[in-house]
């Protein structure tokens, strides 16, 4: 569960990017973070991955209580927390087998775990047939599965989706979003942040409007209340 | 441990950078040693030559002279002490002056017995006289102040300016090395980062980084080692066959091994560990 109380964040030049944020997320929901840039979303994934802590109010995830969190307890919430880019963030010197049971490798995986876990995973993103192909010799949509399937690989209860269909044309980008509706569909609790309002539109879900720090919507009604804002 | 070793093949072309600059530092240091550790030993050698005259009182019988030897032994800083007695001064003597018939009627009597005083340092080469000088049946001293003098202070100036070019190039190496090990670990800060991303813990980040650091350090030692090793035995035999060199002796490698070893090894453990622990603690606040 993803929970905001009153967040503010304010950076060293004096900018102030969150102003008092309350909203929850509950486990296994589904939901679209919207707003322009610079209204505050990026600043709202760096507080909930532990990148940033929050000037005043709470922030809680998936147990972890982010303005209390210590140093060595911020790779623990982040094992709870599977990050999807618009840049994808690939390794390009790794193969696409690689590239996620590098992720798995890096929290301590046993060998056996990721030889089981890396195929099932990229046969949910569909990638099963590619695994020994390097990034570069993947499509855009291809990448961008690729790294959800990297996102997915060590099991987090909650994935949250940058932009993730920005480097898109439509026809991957419905794949893409079908593909974390599919996720979600076991389980995972999935926050998207985007600008793609005909994405928005194709999937009701709960969105969350965002301008200037403050949350300008909440609801199932979604998109085009925050354009009439 | 298997990470560190993967990256180094994953990151083929920088790890191969990061070993031929560490080779090509400890090269240049450990050639310049080499060559100045020989040089000053040449000088010292060549020091040892200036060698003390120490004449006998002419009232002495033979045997007497030939007994101060041991008195001249229990000198501190005489290396060694060679008996000549006038006959043999004045073989010496009318070879030196072979045909000049000036010095034609000299003879055995009109020389002094001595001895040739070899000092352990020249330095006190002064108070070693002084020290002679007090031993009873010694008539007079001759010490060639000036040219020890002269060795000693070419011997110092050599080994401050090399000690200081040696460390020079010591620290500049350190710095070249640690800079290329940061180099490539500047090229992994997008792994570090996604590492990060998904949850690896500080050490576990680290870990494999500073196994390679240390691996690329350790093989950069042991190769630019080798290679001293085969152009210096290379360099001594091209020089063995120059009539004019064989007056200059080097040093075998052999006897220059410890302190290379533990100067290569002590370099590259160093760059290695410390430039890849410093340069991924740039790339942790993530």
């Amino acid at each position: 569960m993803i929970e905001f109380t009153d967040v503010t964040k304010a950076y060293s030049v004096g900018t102030k990017a969150l102003r008092g944020v309350s909203m929850q997320i509950e486990d296994g929901e589904f939901a679209f973070l919207v707003g322009p840039s610079g209204s505050g979303k990026s600043t709202i994934i760096k507080l909930i991955t532990g990148e940033l802590k929050p000037t005043s109010g709470t922030v809680h995830v998936n147990g972890y209580s982010l303005e209390r969190i210590r140093k060595r307890e911020i790779p623990y919430l982040r094992r709870t927390v599977g990050v999807v880019f618009q840049d994808f963030r690939l390794i390009e010197n790794m193969t696409v087998y690689d590239n996620v049971a590098f992720a798995m490798r890096v929290v301590g995986a046993r060998h056996k775990e990721i030889r089981e876990r890396v195929p099932y995973v990229l046969n949910l993103v569909g990638l099963d047939t590619k695994s020994r192909r390097h990034p570069g010799e993947l499509s855009g949509g291809e990448q961008q599965r690729l790294a959800i399937a990297r996102a997915l690989v060590n099991n987090p209860s909650t994935i949250i989706a940058d932009e993730p269909t920005g480097n898109l044309d439509p026809a991957r980008s419905l794949e893409i979003m079908s593909l974390l509706q599919e996720i979600n569909n076991l389980g995972t609790t999935m926050l998207v942040v985007t600008h793609a309002k005909d994405l928005v539109e194709r999937f009701p879900k709960r969105v969350i409007a965002i301008d200037n720090g403050l949350v300008i919507h909440d609801g199932m009604d979604g998109y085009y209340h925050y354009e009439n804002q | 441990m298997k990470e560190g070793i993967r990256g180094i093949f994953l990151h083929g072309f920088m790890s191969f950078a990061a070993i031929c600059v560490t080779v090509a530092c400890l090269l240049i240091v450990g050639t310049f040693s080499c060559l100045v550790y020989n040089v000053n030993r040449m000088v010292e050698d060549l020091n040892k030559t200036s060698e003390v005259l120490v004449y006998i009182d002419t009232a002495l019988t033979d045997a007497e002279a030939k007994s101060i030897g041991t008195l001249l032994n229990d000198v501190d800083n005489v290396y060694k002490s060679t008996f000549k007695s006038r006959e043999e001064a004045l073989e010496d003597f009318i070879a030196d002056h072979d045909g000049n018939d000036a010095f034609s009627g000299v003879e055995a009597a009109d020389l002094r017995h001595r001895f040739i005083v070899e000092l352990e340092d020249n330095r006190l080469m002064e108070q070693t006289v002084d020290q002679i000088q007090q031993i009873s049946g010694v008539a007079k001293v001759n010490a060639p102040y000036e040219l020890a003098e002269g060795f000693s202070m070419l011997q110092d100036v050599l080994q401050i300016a090399s000690a200081a070019v040696i460390i020079i190039l010591l620290l500049v190496s350190l710095l070249i090395i640690s800079n290329t090990v940061k180099l490539a670990m500047h090229e992994r800060r997008d792994e570090i980062a996604i590492m990060k991303m998904v949850g690896a813990t500080n050490g576990f980040i680290r870990l494999p980084f500073v196994v390679e650091g240390f691996t690329l350090g350790m093989v950069g030692a042991a190769a630019a080692f080798g290679l001293l090793w085969l152009l210096y035995n290379t360099m001594m035999d091209r020089l063995a066959i120059v009539d004019t060199l064989k007056l200059f002796t080097f040093e075998p490698f052999e006897n220059l091994m410890l302190p290379m070893v533990v100067t290569f090894f002590g370099a590259g453990l160093f760059v290695g560990v410390v430039g890849s622990w410093t340069s991924i603690r740039k790339f942790m606040d993530v």
